[in-house]
């Protein structure tokens, strides 16, 4: 793939991309969230049409129109979310549309043959007229291998295949890729963990704002340099790109919340922060290090297997985010349009959702009150609004942010969690809640900030707690929070017994 | 049927599971035993012959319908469809038994192919579709009928009237269309690329196109399916009664979609059994017989409003146990 532009609606999403994949090669394709990943995953198979560039494929170039298309010329995607059907055997996935027929009826035994033959071609076992939907995803996997491979797919891509599996099914999964290296089919691997990106695969371009920055060997290229490459590395000394304003330290004292060693199946493996009042402490790591897993179970969304969270020194392990709201905790989602906003609304309504029980009486909201909430913190946010009933689709991504912030904001919290709450709003709005992040700490509120930018967790943080693969690798605080410490934390980590057990100054 | 056993005894649930898939069966066979010691006559040739003259209406839409549920849809309009041809095999009556039966039959397939194009071309809601050829084909059985009652058939074509009333190796001849409908139904449904599609695009609509199935056609295949279907029960009703009936088959298409759901398919399509279909269709229509004779035997007297009622709670007593058991379709 050369050159590829991609636009959304004015918004380039790709900018001169280029993917090179040879025959028989294992390719891991790496970036941030927002990188382009997706987007040339979509135009390589069809899904979208590219704006500019072109895409040659086994010799040829190539105009793939849907994934079907793609897939019927030898282009195979396995998603995170297998595009299988559950509710059928495990044979009729692998052939389904190209069932053995006989008369015009379906050969049951050649069909469940041919499938058990091609399953443990790759190595695995099981009984092929079962449910799809009785195993595990990581069989569910293999069965979209099993059928790639069956339809003589030439290059698979796999979209974070490993994100819910164990190791050992890694380990199943990493055969199986081997094994299509043997018969030189390709593979596109997009992962987060390093560790695998360095197993299985043999070359790998990294992606950072809609471009191709780094393509090589794996080989040739440490961890820390790939992280680098990943976030992007323009060391700014001159400080305030952000619009933080460091309010000298955090405040000493006990910690306002307290959660450690949490585990949460493979997904948190004894992760640990410390949150104390008027202080804003940044969760570092890179995409499926357990940054946002963590978030939920400190805030009652998921329940944990194992670890302590306190508040004020109290036991505090909520079961719905109602209890952690009740005790004063808030939490404004990495996902605005998902699970943030409900954009036909105003903004009025959307900005005292949370606090309508306490503004009702006898079930009828006292719209009195209301507007004088919305009134004050439309004038102490700033937010840009034409009329506090104008439908919140309509405002800029930073300022629904804001309002997001005010939800929470009204209904008094001591403690915020907030994941990402730059991402995706244009630079002035972002100095301007930063700022205001900044102002809040100081007026007593604890932070814990999930972020992926450098400069925000550098400049914005009193303390940054560093995860890595779902658990704590490194506590930084104070000047101690340099770019180059949290790159070769991210990376690397440090050993646990290197975790400095400082306190703030 | 995923995480069945992740919580709960499991053998509460390996029961409930077996309950799920036969209990349907056995109830069928617990009330013909019940019926057969507590009634006379109930297992007699005559009450065999009328239960399965009448049922086999409702077993040929339910069958059709079990093949549209199976793909996550719906077919309301089989009702009114039964209405519609019963009228067109009575005014192509005069033509011979051939062209009446191929009318009838070809009418309903029409109405499955203007519901399966729109669900399809124009990708509408196939609940909002057939509920708009519900009312429409009724319509048009009333205006065929010229607004009266009934239209009556040819007398000479006795061959018509025999498809409804008349006899096969002792059989009648009703019963005998439905088992050789569901013997090929049952056939395609377990082996042919159609039954199976179905089955996946029920399963995981978007799933099924990225495999490469041709999801409108399998879709547009079922309506018309269901259509036919309908158009062969209308056919055998215009025989049966002697005439063509505009105002019946009020309702079937309900009997026909808890025929279906008794039998265990999931409204959520993506599993099902033609054969468990037949018996929840039949098992509705042996509830009714059963309160027939039990009327007859004077002891109490139950107004037919009661079928109704009954009908209804085994209706719900299935669905519960399918959540139970966690045969829950997929979003």
């Amino acid at each position: 793939m050369q050159d590829i532009q991609k636009s959304f609606a004015g918004v380039v999403a790709l900018a001169d991309a280029s993917l090179t994949v040879a025959p028989g090669e294992v390719h891991a394709l790496i970036g941030q969230n927002g990188a382009g990943k997706s987007t040339m995953i979509k135009v390589l198979t069809g899904a979208y049409r590219r704006d500019g560039g072109s895409v040659t494929f086994a010799g040829g170039p190539v105009e793939f129109t849907s994934p079907l298309a793609a897939q019927q010329g030898g282009i195979a995607t396995i998603y995170q979310e297998v595009n299988l059907i559950a509710l059928r055997t495990v044979a009729e996935n692998i052939f389904l549309g190209r069932e053995p027929k006989r008369w015009g009826l379906i050969q049951w035994p050649v069909m469940n043959a041919e499938a058990n033959r091609l399953l443990r071609e790759l190595g695995i076992g099981l009984d092929v007229t079962r449910p799809l939907g009785e195993f595990s995803t990581a069989i569910q996997q293999m069965v979209a291998l099993a059928r790639a491979v069956s339809i003589n797919a030439r290059l698979v891509i796999m979209d974070e295949p490993t994100s819910s599996l164990n190791e050992r099914e890694v380990d199943t999964l990493f055969g199986v890729i081997r094994g299509l290296k043997e018969r030189s089919v390709s593979v596109i691997f997009v992962s987060h963990r390093l560790d695998e990106l360095y197993a299985v695969c043999d070359r790998i371009t990294v992606m950072r704002d809609g471009r191709t920055v780094y393509a090589g060997n794996m080989a040739d290229i440490s961890r820390l340099q790939l992280v680098e490459q990943m976030l992007g590395r323009e060391i700014k000394n001159e400080g305030a790109q952000t619009g933080f304003v460091k309010s000298g330290a955090g405040k000493a004292g006990e910690p306002l919340l307290k959660a450690e060693g949490i585990r949460l199946g493979q997904r948190l493996t004894g992760a640990s922060v410390a949150v104390r009042q008027g202080e804003v402490v940044g969760l570092a790591g890179l995409l499926g290090s357990g940054r946002s897993e963590l978030a939920r179970v400190i805030f009652g969304a998921d329940m944990p297997d194992a670890g302590e969270v306190t508040l004020d020194g109290q036991p505090a392990h909520f079961r719905t985010p109602a209890e952690a709201i009740n005790a004063g905790l808030g939490f404004c989602s990495e996902d605005r349009k998902a699970e943030g906003i409900i954009p036909e609304l105003s903004v009025r309504e959307n900005l005292t959702l949370a606090l309508l029980p306490r503004l009702a009486r006898a079930g009828v909201v006292d719209t009195v009150r209301q507007s004088e909430i919305v009134n004050r913190f439309v004038a102490q946010l700033g937010i840009k609004t034409s009329d506090p009933d104008q439908p919140i689709r309509e405002l800029s991504g930073g300022n629904q942010q804001k309002v997001l912030l005010a939800r929470w904001l009204a209904t008094d919290p001591r403690l915020l969690i907030l994941d990402e709450p730059t991402r995706g709003i244009d630079v002035g709005a972002k100095a301007e809640i930063q700022r205001l992040i900044g102002e809040l700490a100081r007026g007593g509120l604890g932070v814990l900030m999930i972020s992926s930018e450098l400069e925000e967790l550098i400049e914005g943080c009193h303390e940054v707690t560093v995860l890595r693969d779902g658990h704590s690798v490194a506590r930084l605080s104070g000047d101690g929070i340099t770019e180059p410490e949290l790159l070769h934390a991210m990376a690397q980590g440090l050993e646990p017994q290197d975790i400095p057990a400082q306190v703030s100054p | 049927m995923l995480n069945t056993n992740l919580t709960g005894d499991p053998r509460r649930a390996r029961l409930l599971s077996l309950l799920g898939q036969y209990g349907v069966l056995a109830a069928f066979i617990l009330l013909i035993i019940f019926g057969s010691l507590r009634y006379e006559g109930f297992l007699s040739a005559y009450n065999f012959s009328t239960f399965l003259r009448y049922n086999a209406m409702f077993g040929l839409i339910s069958l059709g319908m079990c093949f549209v549920i199976i793909t996550g849809g719906i077919d309301l309009s089989v009702g009114s469809v039964v209405a519609l041809s019963s009228v067109v095999a009575a005014l192509l009556s005069p033509y011979g038994v051939v062209v009446a039966v191929l009318g009838a039959v070809a009418a309903g397939a029409l109405v499955g192919v203007i519901n399966g194009l729109i669900i399809t071309r124009l990708n509408i809601q196939p609940f909002i579709v057939t509920l708009a050829t519900l009312l429409g084909a009724r319509g048009v059985a009333l205006l065929l009928a010229r607004n009266q009652g009934g239209v009556g058939l040819d007398p000479g074509n006795t061959a018509l009237t025999w498809l409804g009333q008349g006899d096969l190796l002792r059989l009648p001849v009703p019963g005998v269309i439905l088992l050789i409908a569901f013997v090929v139904g049952g056939v395609a449904l377990r082996y042919s690329p159609f039954g199976r599609h179905a089955l996946a695009i029920g399963g995981g609509e978007d799933a099924s196109k990225l495999m490469g199935l041709n999801v409108g056609r399998v879709l547009l295949g079922v309506y018309v399916l269901s259509g036919a279907l309908a158009g062969l029960a209308g056919m055998i009703l215009a025989a049966q009664l002697g005439a063509g009936q505009p105002t019946e088959g009020l309702g079937w298409e309900l009997s026909a979609i808890a025929a279906v759901v008794v039998g265990g398919t999931l409204l959520t399509g993506g599993t099902g059994s033609v054969w468990s279909t037949l018996v929840g269709a039949l098992l509705l229509g042996l509830i009714f017989n059963i309160l027939n004779f039990e009327n007859g035997k004077g002891i109490i007297s139950l107004s037919p409003y009661w079928q109704s009622v009954i009908r209804g709670g085994f209706l719900l007593l299935v669905v519960v146990i399918q959540s139970r058991t966690g045969r829950r379709g997929r979003a």
